[in-house]
C-alpha cells in the first residue's frame, strides 16, 4: 500500500470539488486552490522520493490486481512529470489570484483548474491504457471550458479548432484501443507488452503503433497536425495559456514516451525512425512558425512546438544519452514555458496589450521585471549556463554520436533561431522606447500588492531555471534514472505483474 | 418557453414523483442488478426536465430549492469521500468497504462505499444535467 | 456477423469524416458524433462477436460455466459513450455560443486566429 501514488490525482480532486462547493465566496475558493495545489506539490515530492528508493511504485485501484483492474504505476518519468505538474500548479494558483477576473471565477475558474491537474497527474500515473483515455477526456472537457472563460470572439475561433482537434485525435485514441484489445485481450500496459511481445509481429501492430503516434502527436501538437495550438493557446486568459503551455502539449509527449519505449518497441527502425522525422519537421515548422510572428504570447504559443520536436527526438533517436536528454529537456520546458508565459501576462498588466509593436520601454521602468524575462527567454533559447543549454547540450550530442546528421544540425539551426525570436522580444518589449500612443499610466505605478503577487511565481521560476543550469548535474541523474528505466521496460513490467517476463 | 397544454400538467403532477421514485429504486438496486448511480440520476433528471417543460425554468428552480452547481458539488464530494474509507483499513484506495446494519424487523441493510459511490454518482449527474437544463431554457426564456 | 459489422464501421467512420470536412459547424459536430459512434463499434466488434452468456460466476463456483461474453469491451464502450456524452454536449453549447458570438456557421470565415 502506497497512497503516494494515488494522492496527487486525489487531491486536485478534493480541491476542485471542495472549490465547487465554495463557489458562493471567492476568498475561500482562493485560499482553497492554493492549498491544495501546496498539497498536490508535497504529494508529488514524496511520490518522487518514494520512486527514488523503490524504482517502481505500484498501486492496484480498489485491491484489484494487474492486469484485471486498474493499476497505478510511477516510474521515475511519471514521478518527474507528476513533481512538474505540482510545481506549475503552484505557480498559477498564486498567479491566478491576482489574474483572474471575477466573472471567470463565477463561472468556475477554480474547480476547472484542478479538474485538469487531476487529469494531467491521472495520465502520468495510470498503467493502463483505456484508464490513459479517460485521464485525457478529463483533461480535455475541463481545457475546454477554460479556453473558452470570458467568451471574445478570438476564443470562440480558437476553441472550435482546439475541440475538433482534440476530439479527433480521441476518437482515433479510442479506435487504436479497441484494435489493440481486439489483439492481444488486455488492456494493462506492461499485460500488453507482454502479450505484443510474444505474439507473432505482424503488420496490424505496425498500423496501430501510427494511429497511437498520431493521436498523441495530435495533443503534443507534433508535425504536421499542430495547427490547432498556434489558433487557440493565445486566446484564453493568461494563467490558462501558461498552464496549458506549460503542461497539456507534455501529456502527450509523455504518452508517446510512455507507449512507444514500453509497448511498440519491436519494430523500432520504422517507427523511431518515421518519430525523427517528426521531430525535424517539428522543430523546423514550429520556429518558421515563431520567426514570423509579431505578437508576445503567440510567438511563445508557436514555440511550444518546435520545443516539442526537441522532446521527441530523445525518444526517436532511443538511445540512453538521447532519452535522458529528452526527459532532461521536458523538466527545463515546462519551468520556462510557463514562466515566460506568466512574464507576458504582467507586461499585458502593464501596457494592456500583446502586440510588440505597441510595447516598449519597460526596461527602463521595471529592470528587474525585464532581468526575469531574458533569464527564461536566454534559457529557452539554449545559452550556457542555463537549463536549456544543457538540455540541448544533452540531446545534440546524442544526435552526433547517433550519427543523426539531419536531426542534430535541425536541432542546431532551430537553437538559433529561438535565440532571434527571443531577441526580437527582448527589443522590441524591453529594449526600445515606449510608442507614443500606447498608454502608459499603468506602467510608472508603484508596486501594488497584486502586481507582487504576479511577480511571486515568476520569481520562483526564474530561481528553478538558474538552478536547473547551475546544478545540471543531479537533475541528469535523475534523468538518467528514468531513461533506464524507460529502455528497460522489464522492471516496469515486472513491478506491475509482479512477474519476471 | 410556452408553458404545457392543460394534459401535460395534471399528467407532470402525476408522472414527476413517480418518476423520481422509479429513480431512486434504480439506485439502490444497482449494485447487483442492472441500474446504478448514472442511469437513476439521468432518470430523476427527466423528471425535471418534463416538470421543466410543463412549468418553466423559474419555478422548476424554485422546486429545486437548492443550486445545480451545489447538488454537483456535493454529489462530487460524496463520490470522494467514498475513496478514503479503504485507507483507513490500510487497503488501496476505492477498495469496498462494507457494514452490515440489522434493522429492528430482522432485515439487513449492507451500507457499503460502493453505495455511496453510487449516490454520489446520482447526484452528480442530476445535477449537471440540471444545469445544462436550466442555464439553456433560462437563455432561451431571456430572448 | 463480423463482415457486416466492419463495414457498418467503415461506412460511419467515411460519414463521419464527410461530415468533418463540411463548411457548416453543424455538420462538424454531426460528424464528430459520427466519429465516436464509430470509434464504439469498432471496438465491439475488434473484441470478437462471442454469443454467450453473461459474465456471472455461479454462487460457489471459482470460475464460470460455459461460455461467457467479455465483458470489458462493453464496459469500455458504456464509458467511452459516457464521455462522449459529456463532450459533446460541451460541443453543442460551443457552436451555440460561437453561434452567437461570431454571427455565422461558416467554418471558412473563422480563420482569425490562424495566422
Amino acid at each position: 500500500m502506497s497512497p503516494e501514488v494515488a494522492l496527487p490525482i486525489i487531491i486536485p480532486l478534493m480541491t476542485g470539488t471542495l472549490t465547487l462547493l465554495a463557489w458562493r465566496s471567492n476568498i475561500l475558493q482562493k485560499i482553497l486552490s492554493v492549498v491544495g495545489s501546496i498539497a498536490l506539490l508535497i504529494s508529488s515530492i514524496w511520490l518522487l522520493t518514494s520512486v527514488k528508493e523503490q524504482g517502481h511504485v505500484v498501486l492496484y485501484m480498489g485491491n484489484w490486481v494487474a492486469p484485471y483492474g486498474i493499476t497505478l504505476v510511477a516510474d521515475m518519468l511519471s514521478a518527474i512529470m507528476v513533481f512538474l505538474t505540482g510545481m506549475t500548479a503552484v505557480a498559477i494558483a498564486v498567479y491566478s489570484l491576482a489574474s483572474a477576473s471575477a466573472s471567470h471565477e463565477r463561472f468556475g475558474y477554480y474547480p476547472l483548474m484542478h479538474l485538469l491537474l487531476a487529469g494531467v497527474a491521472g495520465s502520468f500515473l495510470t498503467g493502463d491504457i483505456f484508464n490513459l483515455y479517460v485521464w485525457f477526456e478529463v483533461m480535455l472537457i475541463a481545457s475546454f471550458a477554460l479556453l473558452i472563460l470570458g467568451g471574445e470572439r478570438a476564443q470562440m475561433e480558437g476553441a472550435v479548432k482546439y475541440v475538433t482537434m482534440n476530439l479527433l485525435s480521441s476518437a482515433i485514441f479510442l479506435s487504436a484501443i479497441g484494435l489493440l484489445y481486439g489483439l492481444v485481450g488486455t488492456l494493462n500496459m506492461a499485460d500488453i507488452a507482454v502479450k505484443l511481445s510474444e505474439a507473432e509481429h505482424t503488420g496490424l501492430v505496425d498500423v496501430i503503433a501510427v494511429m497511437f503516434m498520431v493521436a498523441f502527436g495530435i495533443k503534443a501538437a507534433a508535425f504536421p497536425l499542430f495547427f490547432w495550438l498556434p489558433a487557440s493557446y493565445h486566446t484564453g486568459p493568461v494563467a490558462v495559456s501558461a498552464l496549458f503551455a506549460g503542461l497539456l502539449t507534455k501529456v502527450g509527449v509523455y504518452a508517446l514516451f510512455r507507449v512507444f519505449s514500453l509497448i511498440f518497441n519491436q519494430s523500432i527502425e520504422f517507427t523511431h525512425q518515421l518519430l525523427i522525422w517528426i521531430a525535424v519537421f517539428t522543430m523546423v515548422t514550429g520556429v518558421l512558425g515563431a520567426a514570423a510572428q509579431f505578437e508576445f504570447r503567440r510567438i511563445l504559443s508557436i514555440h511550444i512546438i518546435s520545443q516539442i520536436g526537441y522532446i521527441l527526438l530523445g525518444l526517436a533517436l532511443f538511445t540512453p544519452l538521447a532519452l535522458a536528454g529528452g526527459v532532461f529537456f521536458i523538466i527545463h520546458i515546462i519551468i520556462v514555458k510557463t514562466n515566460l508565459f506568466l512574464i507576458s501576462g504582467i507586461t499585458h498588466r502593464l501596457l494592456g496589450t500583446y502586440e510588440l509593436k505597441k510595447l516598449g520601454g519597460i526596461y527602463k521602468s521595471r529592470p528587474f521585471l525585464s532581468i526575469l524575462f531574458l533569464v527564461s527567454a536566454l534559457s529557452l533559447a539554449g545559452l550556457p549556463p542555463l537549463s536549456g543549454f544543457f538540455a540541448k547540450f544533452i540531446l545534440i550530442r546524442a544526435g552526433i554520436e547517433a550519427e543523426a546528421w539531419v536531426a542534430t544540425g535541425a536541432a542546431l539551426f532551430v537553437g538559433m533561431l529561438t535565440l532571434y525570436s527571443m531577441i526580437k522580444i527582448w527589443s522590441e518589449v524591453f529594449w526600445k522606447s515606449l510608442p507614443d500612443e500606447t498608454d502608459s499610466s499603468a506602467i510608472n505605478q508603484q508596486m501594488t500588492p497584486s502586481l507582487a503577487i504576479l511577480y511571486l511565481p515568476v520569481i520562483i521560476l526564474t530561481v528553478l531555471t538558474l538552478l536547473i543550469g547551475l546544478m545540471a548535474q543531479p537533475i541528469y541523474m535523475i534523468s538518467e534514472f528514468a531513461a533506464e528505466q524507460l529502455l528497460n521496460p522489464s522492471g516496469y513490467i515486472e513491478a506491475v505483474l509482479g512477474v519476471k517476463p | 418557453m410556452k408553458p404545457g397544454t392543460l394534459i401535460l400538467h395534471v399528467a407532470a403532477r402525476f408522472l414527476v414523483p413517480l418518476q423520481l421514485l422509479f429513480s431512486i429504486f434504480l439506485l439502490l438496486r444497482g449494485h447487483n442488478e442492472p441500474g446504478g448511480g448514472f442511469i437513476a440520476g439521468l432518470v430523476a433528471s427527466g423528471a425535471f426536465a418534463l416538470y421543466l417543460f410543463t412549468f418553466g425554468a423559474v419555478m422548476t428552480r424554485d422546486l429545486m430549492r437548492i443550486d445545480p452547481r451545489n447538488i454537483i458539488g456535493i454529489g462530487l464530494f460524496l463520490a470522494m469521500a467514498s475513496i478514503f474509507p479503504a485507507w483507513i483499513q490500510g487497503e488501496p484506495f476505492f477498495t469496498a468497504q462494507w457494514w452490515p446494519v440489522m434493522l429492528p424487523g430482522g432485515n439487513e441493510i449492507k451500507l457499503s462505499t460502493p453505495l455511496l459511490f453510487d449516490i454520489g454518482v446520482y447526484l452528480t449527474v442530476f445535477g449537471s444535467v440540471m444545469m445544462m437544463f436550466v442555464t439553456l431554457t433560462e437563455t432561451e426564456e431571456r430572448v | 456477423m463480423e463482415p457486416i459489422m466492419a463495414v457498418t464501421v467503415g461506412f460511419l467512420y467515411a460519414a463521419a469524416i464527410y461530415m468533418m470536412l463540411r463548411r457548416s459547424i453543424v455538420k462538424l459536430v454531426i460528424g464528430l458524433m459520427l466519429l465516436s459512434n464509430a470509434a464504439n463499434l469498432l471496438i465491439f466488434t475488434s473484441a470478437g462477436m462471442t454469443r454467450g452468456a453473461p459474465p456471472l460466476i455461479p454462487l460457489g463456483a471459482m470460475q464460470p460455466e460455459g461460455i461467457i461474453a467479455d465483458p470489458l469491451p462493453q464496459a469500455l464502450i458504456l464509458t467511452a459513450i459516457v464521455i462522449a456524452f459529456g463532450v459533446l454536449a460541451f460541443a453543442v453549447v460551443l457552436i451555440h455560443r460561437a453561434y452567437n458570438i461570431l454571427h455565422t456557421d461558416n467554418l471558412d470565415l473563422m480563420k482569425d486566429t490562424d495566422t
